[in-house]
């Protein structure tokens, strides 16, 4: 489709000027939505973790406070940005775009359909591993950027926390490439195609575990938000941002949560395809439902489950939150490879044949 | 051995956690007890201590016969009495300031008074916007009575068995 936009535009523009306008446009259709998205999981977050504590959530801007999150939006860009004089302000502004740049670049990887991706490379999950690993840098240079103890601390916290959940997040995705046996996304979604009981997550139930909780602790959410634990180090990393700065730090949070969910639905949901593919009455009746619906279904799925943890469990303490990533769970991913090797090997079961 | 197994299956089975999600999940559905407060209102009580008001007799005179028993009672000294003969011969307040802002609405003025006077309506939704506006005098409070008298009597008539 872009090829052909960038071809008609070319006809009467310069070569570079339409390859240039075709990317932009490509990237604002794709950062857009999510940048939407990420605005009303905010909200979406104060009502459910609202109605679990059975009270409303916000319910003034708008009809049900449907408008909640420009209103919080204007709210940042309207606040004075304070910068502690003390830090280092090249640092202290790059920081914000560090954390969000990263999250925001993963996306030319996912396919959100049939052929529904910016960049259809061969190596999509090692693409999404290396550049949402960026995220950290973001992270540990707004806490030294800040010259303040708290940020200071909450930064070492965060990179500890994010480099040793990596390695378990990377663990889980091996198992998935082994049984996909390609890097590309768009292939990985191809090899679960026939319905709910050919995604990976049945094979690979605990991998999908194992990933979506790496998945919380690379997001920093609840129960391993030690990075802004409150209590003891105020607000983490960016105790010292205010106005728009912070909120860019929110941004990538949210953006981060929601590309999570997105790489989970892909690798053990399925990806685009519906559930009820190979049912007898439910596929013919669901076959007009076009393939992103199904996807965003299963994402918006996924971020239920990030808010719903968020009102259940109570923090890590961080020594246990250290203990889980490397002691339990990647022993258990790397035994997990082990078992689908095996089992891959001999052609065992249903799903490795 | 059997509680090693029962140990890990608990753990990697993660029980706990679901029985922990399975609570939140059910109040997602419950019920929300958020009364949205300009538009709903929780039902007040007759005994419910807002805005003071000074009472008059169904003739109009005023109850206040300036025994400052209120004045005596009050913990936070917010209520200020002057008193004068009329010329009728009756003793009465010339003034009567409560300050508002001194005020912690315990409602021991209302019970200290012999005669009904000073009473603490259900009217709790009011605000001052200059200085000084917070001294209700005893013109303001009387207006308030007059213009409140209905609930007053009612709540008075209602709590009337238990005083």
């Amino acid at each position: 489709m872009f090829n052909a936009l960038q071809g008609w535009l070319s006809i009467f523009l310069w070569d570079w000027l339409a390859i240039l306008m075709t990317l932009v446009l490509q990237v604002v259709i794709v950062v857009l939505p999510i940048m939407i998205a990420v605005a009303f999981l905010t909200l979406a977050e104060r009502k459910v973790i609202g109605f679990m504590q059975v009270r409303m959530g916000p319910n003034r801007v708008g009809p049900n406070g449907i408008l909640q999150p420009f209103a919080d939006a204007l709210k940042l860009i309207m606040k004075e940005f304070v910068r502690p004089q003390q830090s280092n302000l090249y640092l202290f502004i790059i920081a914000p775009v560090l954390a969000l740049a990263p999250v925001v670049a993963a996306w030319a990887v996912i396919p959100f359909g049939e052929g529904a991706v910016v960049s259809d490379i061969n190596v999509g999950v090692m693409y999404v591993l290396a550049v949402s690993s960026i995220v950290v840098y973001g992270v540990i240079i707004a806490g030294w950027a800040s010259n303040s103890k708290y940020a200071f601390l909450g930064a070492l916290r965060a990179s500890a926390q994010k480099v040793s959940y990596e390695i378990a997040m990377g663990f889980a995705l091996v198992t998935v490439l082994m049984v996909a046996g390609s890097m590309n996304l768009t292939e990985i979604v191809h090899g679960q195609q026939g319905g709910f009981w050919n995604w990976y997550w049945i094979p690979l139930l605990p991998m999908l575990a194992v990933y979506f909780i790496s998945g919380l602790a690379e997001t920093n959410r609840t129960p391993f938000d030690v990075v802004e634990g409150e209590a003891e180090i105020v607000a983490g990393f960016h105790v010292e941002y205010s106005s728009m700065g912070f909120g860019v730090f929110m941004l990538a949070e949210y953006a981060m949560m929601v590309l999570i969910s997105f790489m989970t639905a892909i690798m053990f949901l399925g990806g685009w395809y519906s559930p009820f593919e190979n049912i007898p009455v439910l596929d013919p009746l669901t076959a007009w439902i076009p393939g992103f619906i199904w996807l965003f279904l299963k994402v918006a799925f996924l971020l239920f489950l990030f808010l719903w943890f968020r009102a259940t469990f109570p923090r890590y303490r961080y020594d246990q939150l250290m203990r889980l990533g490397w002691k339990v769970l990647i022993p258990l991913t790397i035994v997990w490879v082990f078992v689908v090797g095996v089992m891959h090997y001999f052609s065992i079961g249903p799903w490795f044949n | 051995m059997i509680g090693f197994i029962k140990h890990q299956v608990k753990t990697f089975g993660l029980i706990e956690l679901f029985k922990g999600l399975a609570v939140t999940g059910k109040y997602f559905f419950k019920k929300k007890i958020t009364v949205r407060y300009p538009e709903e209102k929780t039902p007040l009580s007759p005994r419910f201590r807002g805005h003071h008001a000074l009472r008059r007799y169904a003739n109009g005179e005023e109850r206040c016969i300036a025994c400052k028993l209120c004045e005596a009672v009050c913990p936070a000294n917010a209520i200020t009495i002057e008193a004068e003969e009329r010329e009728d011969g009756s003793r009465r307040t010339t003034r009567y300031d409560i300050d508002m802002f001194k005020c912690i609405y315990c409602g021991f003025c209302e019970e200290a008074c012999p005669v009904d006077a000073v009473v603490e309506t259900r009217v709790f939704e009011y605000e001052f916007h200059q200085r000084g506006e917070n001294i209700m005098t005893k013109d303001k409070l009387l207006a308030f009575g007059d213009k409140h008298e209905a609930q007053i009597a009612a709540d008075r008539a209602a709590d009337a068995k238990y005083r």
